[in-house]
Parts: structure tokens; C-alpha cells; sequence
């Protein structure tokens, strides 16, 4: 109920100047650059150990980084908690979501930020609130004193979005947030993504997935050894290019012609990754965990 | 479906929830049902439980257990355990016992003093657990073991034998007496106003638990740490306060002990951790946190109390006791456990 109006769309809320962090002599990061603007949703990509941990914890204010500058709303700063990046608009919602999944919705809804009347909670207010923030945000809930164990994955992630929205978050960090979850319910967390830029959040999206990237992505970042071998609008990029970059296309041309025959019957998703930006929906379908085909999200953000 | 209905006063899918699903993922109602099925039986089989002194005896039974299941339910559903919570109570009674008599004090200043040393030992709890790290049930056994020894050998040391008494003839034991071991009127019988503490506790600790931003905080650290760290709840101080409230209420049973005989034997309270936690569990306390109610720990004293009194009221042998507890302790194990996957959606 505190959130100022939304920035303009457009509006360049975080920027990252030769951004690097170095932990003693091991460079984690190193000379990233990108922004992230109202109702944008900038994309970071990269495989385990790309450095897309480190490029989170310092927006989020986990870690400080160590060269480069960051600019927040213009000014200059460095974030020394967790703290110093919330009270600046910059809530994160990490993979391993903070949700209690015991208690019901709304009170995991208000955790930590309670309505009280008195010295008693407001319960009724709370409860209506949650229903409301959730409705907002394209989740209808019947019952908000449903334990958030009851939830699926994907409405799990859309609660914890919705939270931060609701106390006032300008810029949604969100990690991971399709990882552990099957087609459909990536599909619902993107298109919360959406939803929450329609409402003219800056949201910084990390995925090792191209095609979730793709459908909800403005701009796209590619970490690969804390280094960001690209930093492009959509309209700059395709989606073949995003993979190729992604999945390191010079390594992965070597595998093609030489091992990976060894092991092509398979039917690795690697494989099928370049072919699935193309309209044929046959090859997904046979690898439904490692590669959440593209085709269903499609309809569902459209 | 994407599409953003508008927030409807009544959902119609509400209805297909049903109060009896509803009803079934409450932490409380396993105990009302067995609460209300051995009521039912030892009123038909002993004839002694239709008296009104009947059942002041019952409630009398369930009173101090009862007080301790409130305390150690809160910290149970806020994922730790009190191992030391038994012996508690008796340093407590002991301490207000011993200072106040060896002074020659006003009972009063026994226990304000013994006030303020069982509030030290609930914190140190509290901080041990902090600074450690280890699971409660280890840190707790050590401060058991700890007072245990307190317990005896400095009763011992002071009194010269295993009983401390003497404080009946000291000032302000009548109005000690009043507050902790005095007795109403209850429909032509006498109840122990232990019993009164006791209701209100329950009253006090399930407000506070369902009602207040304490609560939410309770049931978010016993559930979640980490998640309840990420938002803001200062985790350790909830735990803190919920051992220094074990201790608080191991302090008021201590004096209710020592108010009602005016001695206190040094090896009071030993093993009784054990029924407190049985209590709570039976209530619908999840052992690993998160999860419980404090009317339903207050049900589990009560269902005690009941079964302690009903068994030689229907003449049998007190052995049969122990069997009961045993049964009662699995059956409400069970119970919680599909309570607890309905609640977090295991069993999807």
C-alpha cells in the first residue's frame, strides 16, 4: 500500500558500469556492464559458475563489488546489506523461496512487515490485502489461509513475487525462478514476469533457460566465466544467437563433430535446443526436464 | 484463464473446501476427539468422575502439567525442545525455599529472587542454543544435568538432607499461599486455583500465538528459519523468549509446588519433561516445529489429568497408565503426521 507511483517505462533504475568482484585472487566477475529499466526485464544468462550468482549478490547487496561502478536511480552506490538494496527499491526472490510452507498464505503474505491493530494482528485486513496483491498480480486464490505448501511450485515463486511488489519493490531480482519447475508451471512464473513489468517493475531475470529468456526478456545479459559476452536489447539479438552464446557455440560445434556422437542417441537437449526456436515441437517433447519446451509458455504469456 | 478476475466477496469454490477438511488440517483436533472420547469413557466407567470434586481432582491433575505443555508447545512449534524444563520447576521451588528460609526473608523475596535466577536459565538456554549452534535437545540435556546436580547437592550442602522446607513459618507465606496454592468454591467442592492459572495461560498463549506478530514470528522460525531470517524475523530473540517463557512458567509451578506443602523435595521434576512434550505432541505440536496449538497442548494436559485420575477411580491397576501414555503418544504421532503432508502438500 506504500508503493510510489512507477517510473516512467524506460526509466533506467539500476546501471552497471565495468562492474567486478574478485574474491582474493579469484576474479568472479569482471567488467559487466547493463541496466535494467521500468518495465523492462533484463535477462542474465549463463551456464552453473558463469557468474550469475555473484552478478545478483552484489545488486542485491549480499556482496560489494570490488571495480566498476553501479548507479542507482542515477547516484552513485554501494550496497553493504541486504538492507541498503531493499530500503532502495531492489527486492530479490531467491530459488530457495522465503516461504514458510506451514503457514498459511497470509501469513507468510506479511511476514516480517505484520498489520496490527493494537497489539493484535489485523487478520482480516491481512487476509483481504494478500487476496488483493495476488489478484493484482493475475493469481486467483480461493482460500489465503491455505498452508503455501499446498501451492504449486509456480504459484509458490508468483506468492513471493507478489510480496515483494507489494512492499514496494521498483526493481525484482529473481533467481532462478524456473529451475525446479515442470513446463506449465514455468510457464505461469513467466508469465508473472510479465505481469510484474506490465506494472512497471525493473526486473533483473536470471535463467540458464534461453527460451524462458526469450519470451519475456527486453534486454539480455550472457555471463560466461564472470564475463559478459553480450549485452543487447531484443531487437539486436535472435534467439538462435542467445543460444549459440549461451551454450558457448564454439565448444559446442567441436562436440558435435567429434564426441558427441559417442552419446548422440541420447537425445541430449542440447541437441534440440537450436531447433526448437524453429516451429517443430517434436524434439522438446522428449526432454521435458532439462529443456521446458518453449511452445506451451508461448500461448500462455501471449 | 490468465486473465485477472476481480476479487469476489464469496468465492464460489469456497464451499468445496468443506468444514470437515477444514476442521481436519487443525493442529487441535485430534485432542478434542480423544479428550472428549476418554471423558466419555471414565465418566461411564468410574462413578467418581460425575462429582463436581471429581472433577476439580481432574483438573487439579492437569493443572501443572498443563502450564508446562503451554510453555513447552510454544517452544516446540517454534523448533526447539526444553529438556530442562522438569528440573526447572523444582530449582525454582527450591531456590525461593532455601534463600527465604536460610535468610530468614519475607517469602515474597524467595520468589522474586527465584523469579530472576529461572529467567537467567531460560536465556541461557536461549544463548547457548545461539552461540552453539546445536539442537536444543542436546543443550538442554546439559543444563538438565546441570541442575539436576545443582538441584541435589546444593540442597544437600545448605539443609544438610534432600528436602527444603521451613518456609510455612515465615512472613508473607499466607498471602504466598493465597496467590499460588489457594482454592475456590467449585459447585459445592473446593478447586485449586492452579487451575485458574492454567486456563489462563491458555487464554494468554493462544492469543499470542494465533494473534499477535509474536505468533506469526513463532511459527516462522520453528518452520523456516532461513525463510523467516530473509524477511526480517529476529530468530534467535524469538527462541530466546520462548525458553526464558518455559522458564517463566517453571518458575510459577515451582512456587504453586512449594506454596501448596511449604517444602520442596530436591529431586522434584525429573522425568516430567517428558510428559510436558508428550502433551504438546498429543496436542498437535509437530516435533520438528512449525506446526501445533496451545488449546490443543492444553487438551493434551488435560487428557493426562483425566487418565491419571480415571484409572484408580475405575479401580485398576496404576500400570495400566504407563500403556496409555504409550498408545496416546503413537496414535497423535500418526495423526500429526497426515495433518502435517495435507499441510504442506507432501502427498501430492
Amino acid at each position: 500500500m506504500t508503493t510510489p507511483g512507477p517510473p516512467a517505462a524506460g526509466t533506467t533504475l539500476v546501471e552497471l558500469r565495468d562492474v567486478g568482484k574478485s574474491y582474493g585472487n579469484i576474479i568472479a566477475l569482471r567488467g559487466v556492464s547493463t541496466s535494467v529499466r521500468a518495465a523492462e526485464v533484463t535477462c542474465v544468462l549463463g551456464d552453473n559458475g558463469a557468474g550469475k550468482s555473484t552478478f545478483i549478490k552484489i545488486i542485491a547487496g549480499a556482496h560489494e563489488h570490488t571495480d566498476g561502478t553501479m548507479l542507482v536511480d542515477g547516484a552513485q552506490r554501494r550496497f553493504s546489506s541486504p538492507r541498503d538494496a531493499l530500503d532502495a527499491g531492489i527486492a530479490t526472490v531467491y530459488q530457495d523461496l522465503a516461504v514458510v510452507a506451514l503457514m498459511p498464505i497470509w501469513r507468510n503474505f506479511f511476514l516480517g512487515s505484520e498489520l496490527r491493530r493494537g497489539p493484535l494482528l489485523d487478520v482480516r485486513r491481512m487476509r483481504a490485502v494478500t487476496r488483493d496483491a495476488l489478484a493484482r498480480m493475475g493469481i486467483d486464490l480461493r482460500d489465503t489461509d491455505q498452508p503455501v505448501g499446498t501451492l504449486s511450485g509456480g504459484e509458490r515463486q508468483c506468492v513471493a513475487i507478489a510480496r515483494a511488489v507489494h512492499f514496494g519493490a521498483r526493481v525484482l531480482i529473481l533467481d532462478e525462478p524456473t529451475a525446479a519447475l515442470g513446463v506449465t508451471q514455468s510457464g505461469v512464473v513467466l508469465r508473472y514476469i510479465a505481469a510484474a513489468r506490465q506494472r512497471g517493475l525493473g526486473v533483473v531475470f536470471i535463467t540458464h533457460n534461453p527460451h524462458h529468456a526469450w519470451l519475456v526478456g527486453d534486454r539480455f545479459v550472457v555471463l560466461r566465466r564472470g564475463v559478459a559476452l553480450c549485452d543487447k536489447g531484443k531487437a539486436e539479438l535472435t534467439l538462435d544467437e542467445l543460444i549459440g552464446l549461451m551454450s558457448g557455440g564454439a565448444e559446442l560445434a567441436e562436440l558435435r563433430s567429434g564426441a558427441w556422437e559417442m552419446v548422440s542417441q541420447h537425445q541430449s537437449p542440447l541437441t534440440t535446443c537450436p531447433q526448437a526456436g524453429d516451429g517443430s515441437d517434436g524434439n522438446v517433447a522428449s526432454a521435458p526436464d532439462a529443456e521446458p519446451g518453449p511452445r506451451a509458455e508461448h500461448r500462455g504469456i501471449g | 484463464m490468465a486473465t485477472t478476475t476481480p476479487p469476489a466477496p464469496v468465492d464460489e469454490r469456497l464451499a468445496a473446501t468443506g468444514v470437515l477438511r477444514r476442521a481436519m488440517a487443525r493442529p487441535e483436533l485430534g485432542a478434542a476427539a480423544a479428550a472428549a472420547a476418554i471423558l466419555l469413557f471414565f465418566l461411564v466407567m468410574a462413578p467418581s468422575f460425575r462429582t463436581a470434586a471429581g472433577i476439580a481432582n481432574v483438573l487439579d491433575a492437569s493443572s501443572l502439567l498443563g502450564i508446562m505443555a503451554i510453555a513447552v508447545a510454544l517452544l516446540m512449534i517454534g523448533g526447539e525442545f526444553d529438556l530442562s524444563a522438569g528440573v526447572q520447576t523444582a530449582s525454582a521451588a527450591l531456590l525461593a525455599t532455601v534463600v527465604s528460609y536460610q535468610l530468614t526473608l519475607n517469602v515474597w523475596a524467595g520468589v522474586a529472587i527465584s523469579l530472576a535466577v529461572t529467567v537467567a536459565i531460560g536465556l541461557l538456554n536461549g544463548l547457548l542454543l545461539a552461540r552453539t549452534g546445536l539442537p536444543s535437545f542436546i543443550v538442554t540435556l546439559g543444563t538438565f544435568f546441570v541442575l539436576q546436580g545443582l538441584n541435589l547437592a546444593v540442597t544437600k550442602q545448605v539443609t544438610g538432607s534432600v528436602l527444603a522446607t521451613g518456609v510455612a513459618t515465615l512472613d508473607g507465606w499466607d498471602s504466598a499461599r493465597a496467590v499460588f496454592a489457594g482454592e475456590l468454591p467449585f459447585f459445592g467442592s473446593r478447586l485449586k486455583i492452579s487451575v485458574v492459572w492454567w486456563l489462563a495461560l491458555a487464554l494468554f498463549g493462544s492469543v499470542l500465538l494465533t494473534r499477535t506478530r509474536a505468533g506469526n514470528w513463532i511459527f516462522a522460525a520453528g518452520g523456516e528459519q532461513n525463510a523467516a531470517r530473509q524477511v526480517g524475523v529476529p530468530v534467535t530473540r524469538v527462541k530466546s523468549g520462548l525458553f526464558v517463557g518455559v522458564s517463566l512458567c517453571g518458575w510459577l509451578v515451582g512456587m504453586i509446588t512449594m506454596a501448596r506443602s511449604g517444602s520442596v523435595q530436591a529431586n522434584l521434576g525429573i522425568g516430567l519433561e517428558f510428559e510436558y512434550i508428550i502433551a504438546a505432541v498429543i496436542g498437535g505440536c509437530l516435533m520438528t516445529g512449525g506446526f501445533g496449538s496451545v488449546i490443543g497442548a492444553a487438551l493434551g494436559a488435560l487428557i493426562f489429568g483425566m487418565t491419571k485420575q480415571g484409572i484408580p477411580a475405575a479401580q485398576w491397576d496404576n500400570d495400566w497408565y504407563k500403556l496409555f501414555l504409550g498408545v496416546m503418544l503413537l496414535a497423535a504421532t500418526v495423526l500429526n503426521t497426515v495433518v502435517r503432508r495435507r499441510a504442506t502438500g507432501a502427498a501430492r
